[in-house]
């Protein structure tokens, strides 16, 4: 028995001075994880299982529906008009707010910001307010025949508004830390204008950008708010896949509008992985950390 | 010296950018906002005031940031916790649950909505287990703040999470050499370097909170004068063709949300601040 005693103590007692003890620590894990499970986890996992409730049958002819086709189609020309857009001013404000020095800069980035601060409702509103019949414009369009609100241009620019800082705001702090030594560089060496942008810079951004990119097309195709103010629900021609699982759960048909919602959920989490991805690749300290047992 | 606006640089594209910058930011975001402003100044002031002051609209403004303040504060308890559990600890799917924390932002808000109403339901999974002891979510105001604790969990977590990376060990170990327990330094060392960054998280998330719609509305039940949230009710007049109290309720929205995202830039400053004198 006194044997023991030579032995070193248990990896427990061993434990460092700026470390919890084990119990306090499967607590806070516990704790923290049920907290997750039960916001996260659960309505997440809640959406596939609705959606599949009546079974494989029913959940594919809720998305074979004509309906259906075209509240998909909608959202992807939607963000695919969208996220193209707020991408060439992204790299536009990075270029003119990271590689310049000038005054008012910083009211020029929280301008650009602006839009995130917006109820979704209010920017659809807005929108609503310039080109709706009521609006400033609204009596020209109309005399023109022109549609803006309560069609699909409308969707689109209350979508390019709610999805507008996603790009720029990835891109501002990244080409900001990472100086222009090399495009000064470049230049010095005889390159023009575009051939920095194309061999120097969009090289060295492009995971920041990729990363700007995913969150933005997973706000554009998701919104839900500002675009139900301006489409009208139209159905078969304004309306979008998250206007489309509203009207179908308004209607009772729970299990279509729960199909429709797990392609926006499936959306969300290959957004996740990827965005998971990305983060990876650029801060391979992290990977490096994770390799170490334990932290502190 | 000349005053100069710009400072000189070798770069080109200086004119291009910035011209595009500010005439896409213009078009898409100046002119729709400071429209929506000139078109309240078509009201009287005395037909403002009475729009906005009209008991239904401040129940809804008291719903909407009583519940936005409740579930930031929730959320900056378990966000802190969560932030503290994936910087500190290792265990088996801690980087997929990191990922997942993000799950809020890339959700549509309408799936939220229709998955968390389907959840707390009276027949949902977790609304069986509380519906009998009392607790009614769905169709309630508790439903307004448990959407909005969804919609706003990733802001905490994310702004504490890189100041606890980068928290010095030093600090913690200096602290436990001079005597200090666990709990001691947590409350005396590590909280107040995390302070600045918990409450921008939290500002954060009340403004997302105010303003958000999709998540809310399938679980709110949309009671007027109970559950009714003030963008609920922004839309509510515009399809009764109410223009001008629709605008004049965005209008003090909109200035809300300025104040809010002056204070975020105030309390970043103020945390940047902070953390470099650490």
């Amino acid at each position: 028995m006194t044997a023991t005693i030579a032995l070193p103590a248990p990896a427990a007692a061993r434990r460092r001075a700026t470390a919890e003890p084990v119990a306090v620590r499967g607590l806070l894990i516990g704790i923290a994880l049920t907290f997750l499970g039960v916001f996260l986890l659960v309505p997440l996992a809640a959406v596939f299982t609705e959606a599949l409730r009546r079974g494989a049958q029913v959940y594919f002819a809720a998305l074979t529906e004509p309906d259906a086709w075209a509240a998909i189609k909608l959202t992807l020309l939607v963000a695919g008009i969208a996220v193209p857009a707020n991408l060439i001013f992204g790299v536009a404000a990075a270029w003119a707010i990271a590689k310049f020095e000038f005054k008012g800069k910083s009211v020029l980035t929280t301008l650009i910001d602006l839009p995130f601060a917006v109820s979704p409702v209010v920017s659809g509103l807005i929108y609503v307010l310039m080109f709706g019949l009521q609006g400033w414009f609204g009596p020209w369009l109309h005399a023109h025949d022109i549609k803006i609100i309560f069609a699909v241009p409308g969707i689109v620019l209350a979508t390019i508004f709610v999805t507008f800082p996603f790009v720029a705001r990835e891109l501002i702090p990244l080409m900001q830390a990472q100086g222009s030594e090399e495009e000064e560089a470049a230049r010095v060496l005889g390159a023009s204008g575009w051939q920095l942008l194309w061999r120097v810079t969009l090289p060295n951004i492009k995971w920041g950008l990729l990363y700007g990119v995913i969150l933005c097309n997973a706000r554009a195709m998701g919104e839900f708010g500002a675009v139900s103010v301006v489409s009208g629900h139209i159905r078969g021609s304004t309306n979008t896949m998250p206007l489309y699982v509203e009207i179908l759960y308004n209607e009772y048909h729970f299990a279509a509008a729960f199909a429709v919602a797990s392609l926006l959920a499936s959306l969300a989490l290959v957004t996740l992985v990827v965005k998971s991805l990305v983060e990876w690749k650029t801060r391979p300290e992290e990977a490096l950390a994770d390799a170490s047992p334990e932290h502190g | 010296m000349r005053w100069q606006w710009r400072e000189p640089s070798v770069l080109p594209g200086f004119g291009l950018a910035f011209g595009y910058t500010i005439l896409y930011l213009s078009l898409i975001v100046l002119i729709p906002v400071s429209a929506t402003f000139f078109k309240t100044f078509t009201l009287t002031w005395g037909a403002f005031w009475d729009t906005v002051t009209a008991p239904r609209v401040l129940a809804s403004l008291r719903l909407t940031f009583g519940a936005s303040l409740v579930a930031a504060l929730v959320n900056s308890v378990f966000g802190l916790l969560v932030a503290w559990v994936l910087v500190r600890y290792r265990f088996p799917g801690r980087r997929i649950i990191d990922a997942l924390v993000d799950l809020p932002f890339a959700l549509p808000t309408a799936v939220a909505g229709i998955a968390l109403t389907a959840v707390y339901a009276a027949n949902g999974w977790i609304g069986r287990i509380i519906e009998p002891i009392g607790i009614k979510v769905a169709f309630t105001p508790l439903g307004v703040i448990v959407a909005l604790t969804f919609i706003g969990l990733p802001f905490v977590v994310r702004t504490v999470q890189p100041v606890l990376e980068d928290l010095e060990p030093e600090l913690e170990e200096a602290a436990a050499t001079l005597g200090a327990n666990r709990w001691q330094t947590f409350r005396r060392v590590i909280f107040p370097a995390v302070w600045p960054a918990l409450l921008t998280g939290f500002t954060l998330a009340v403004a997302r909170a105010v303003g958000e719609y999709g998540s809310v509305i399938f679980i709110a039940g949309n009671v007027p004068m109970v559950s009714e949230i003030t963008p609920l009710l922004i839309i509510t007049k515009l399809e009764q063709y109410d223009y001008a109290g629709a605008t004049a309720i965005a209008v003090v929205m909109l200035v809300i949300s300025f104040a809010l995202l002056l204070l975020i830039n105030l309390l970043q400053w103020w945390a940047g601040r902070r953390l470099a004198k650490i």
